[in-house]
């Protein structure tokens, strides 16, 4: 155990001590203060997270006893979750102001969750895998009910809890069969056991790892909380756990099925792509309220990036890390813009009350067409670039069927996305839904996802070398 | 002495039974409990593996399993006591604001 070990868990460790000080200090605060200077140490926690994530990548390799790995995949992965809560942060400011929550926890708990996602991505054995999946889906679980006299957010909460905790035992059951399988709960281990034949326990534990990891990510057929708890939860915490938590989760199914060299995955994961992205843009083509729809529309990205799971090896794995960033980054981006025009109590949040919106506040809906193109997949914005890598990776290993769902899914999904932007524009405003102004730190998180989301459709030559070297780190 | 094989199908059936129970029970403390059933299906599974191995990594997992399903439960009551509070129900079928 030497300094270099501890260099290999920096991010998660200032993650760590930021988000005690936070819950520490809370309680001493006056009951009105509003908490906004918790929040920005909040925020310099997660901006000190990302800096040591960049140090850490200069120092790859295993640490801890083989429990943790420090390589471009994770460093990849821990970058996804530093950004997102970072701007979810910077955007919480005025939401909780607007809704009169005067509750440090918040933060905090936004900061150790980040912790148990940025350990997702780079632990290599399955009991610390365990945990750090726990330690973020429960600090999601209370962050979806955060707004607690409002009876959708407890539902929302209950409704997220009861079938996370659901998916985690199948997830467990399948890591008890794979050790009893293989007799070891490490990756690389396990593969080397699995790659002299694979014992038919091997085969169902891997089927109820994908079944608890399915449900985290949201892919058909585990996908029924999602548009429920979407719903419910505050938009700003929808806007973190619809991207980085999933990002996590499939950074973990990345480590099981392809360093693991888990078995008999490829039909499993082909089936429950294309059945997510039908099901996703079906979905979302009959909803009224736009986080329902994006939670729709969530699922069917889901679907796009188990496309490129089932694709081959290396350019199959950069295209599914390239997409899980490109994704992060315009969802969460999307959430931002629905939190700030909600108002009190969530109440403008159906697509109707959007009308007019590209006249009464041209910036905000500028920004919200972004999201909206990228995550349609037009060129120049990051969606773009990212559904053209899993399609042609999905192409290149001769997956035309998939390719074939996928692209007419797409199709199907400019139709909605299309809709809010024609209502923004076309349609003549309803008097009644009043605009705020827009404070500097949503504004800056807006401008930094804005600037994210055109730099991956414009120049994502170093994003995706970087993803590729990533993937080439994974199944060596 | 006791084959693996039957620690293998007690488990099994511990973990289908919290199945069943999570899928047809109507009580929301009821189905909780059944989630803990599930889990102590996997612990079994565990522990029978690391006796079959003879490695302790198995037995070490039933212990983390067990301090997380706390954390669960400390987490999991508090929701449904909030539920509670905005509902005065524990009825899944009455907690129906959000369309399924």
């Amino acid at each position: 155990m030497n300094a270099t070990d501890y260099i290999r868990i920096l991010p998660e460790l200032v993650l760590t001590v930021f988000g005690m000080i936070v819950m520490l200090i809370e309680p001493l605060l006056p009951e009105h203060n509003d908490r906004k200077g918790l929040g920005m140490l909040a925020l310099v926690g997660s901006l000190l997270a990302i800096a040591a994530t960049f140090y850490q990548a200069g120092y790859p390799g295993q640490a801890w006893f083989g429990m943790v790995q420090v390589d471009s995949f994770s460093v990849f992965f821990h970058l996804i979750v530093g950004f997102v809560a970072a701007t979810v942060i910077l955007a919480s400011f005025e939401y909780l102001a607007v809704q009169g929550i005067r509750l440090g926890e918040y933060y905090g708990l936004i900061l150790l969750g980040a912790v148990g996602m940025m350990l997702m991505s780079s632990a290599v054995e399955l009991v610390l895998i365990f945990i750090a999946l726990e330690i973020s889906s429960i600090s999601t679980y209370i962050l979806a009910g955060f707004r607690r006299r409002a009876a959708i957010s407890a539902e929302s909460s209950l409704k997220y809890f009861l079938l996370g905790s659901f998916a985690t035992a199948f997830f467990l059951y399948g890591v008890a069969l794979m050790f009893g399988a293989t007799g070891s709960t490490s990756i690389y281990p396990i593969a080397a056991s699995l790659r002299t034949g694979a014992p038919a326990l091997a085969y169902a534990g891997m089927a109820l790892m994908f079944i608890g990891l399915g449900f985290k990510v949201a892919s058909a057929p585990f996908h029924v909380w999602t548009p429920d708890v979407y719903e419910g939860a505050p938009a700003p915490v929808v806007a973190l756990m619809s991207t980085a938590p999933k990002a996590a989760a499939f950074a973990v199914l990345l480590r099981i099925l392809f360093a693991a060299a888990a078995p008999g995955w490829f039909w499993i994961v082909w089936c429950s792509a294309a059945l997510s992205m039908t099901l996703g843009n079906i979905g979302a083509l009959v909803q009224t309220n736009v986080k329902r729809m994006l939670a729709y529309s969530s699922i069917a990205h889901a679907g796009y990036l188990l496309c490129a799971f089932a694709a081959a090896k290396d350019i199959g794995i950069s295209a599914a890390i390239f997409y899980a960033a490109a994704y992060a980054v315009m969802n969460a981006g999307a959430f931002i813009v629905i939190a700030h025009f909600a108002s009190h109590n969530e109440r403008y949040v159906l697509i109707d009350d959007y009308a007019g919106l590209g006249r009464r506040a041209p910036g905000l809906a500028a920004v919200l067409t972004v999201f909206l193109l990228s995550l349609i997949g037009i060129p120049i914005t990051g969606g773009f670039f990212a559904k053209f890598y899993v399609f042609s990776a999905a192409l290149k290993s001769d997956l035309v069927g998939l390719t074939i769902i996928g692209v007419v899914n797409s199709a199907i999904a400019a139709y909605y996305y299309l809709r809010v932007i024609v209502v923004m524009y076309m349609r003549e405003p309803k008097e009644d839904t009043p605009i705020m102004p827009m404070p500097v730190a949503l504004g800056v998180s807006l401008t930094a996802a804005v600037v994210v989301t055109i730099y991956l459709g414009v120049l994502p030559g170093r994003v995706l070398n970087y993803a590729l070297q990533g993937a080439r780190d994974l199944v060596k | 002495m006791v084959p693996l094989s039957y620690y293998l199908v007690l488990s099994a059936v511990l973990f289908a039974c919290g199945v069943a129970g999570f899928l047809m029970k109507r009580n929301i403390i009821t189905i909780f409990m059944c989630i803990e059933l599930m889990l102590n299906g996997v612990n079994l599974a565990f522990v029978a593996f690391a006796a079959h191995w003879h490695r302790l990594s198995g037995q070490v997992f039933v212990f983390f399993v067990m301090v997380v399903a706390a954390a669960e439960a400390a987490v999991g009551l508090a929701i449904i006591i909030s539920v509670f509070r905005t509902r005065e129900t524990l009825n899944v079928d009455r907690v129906n604001l959000l369309k399924l």
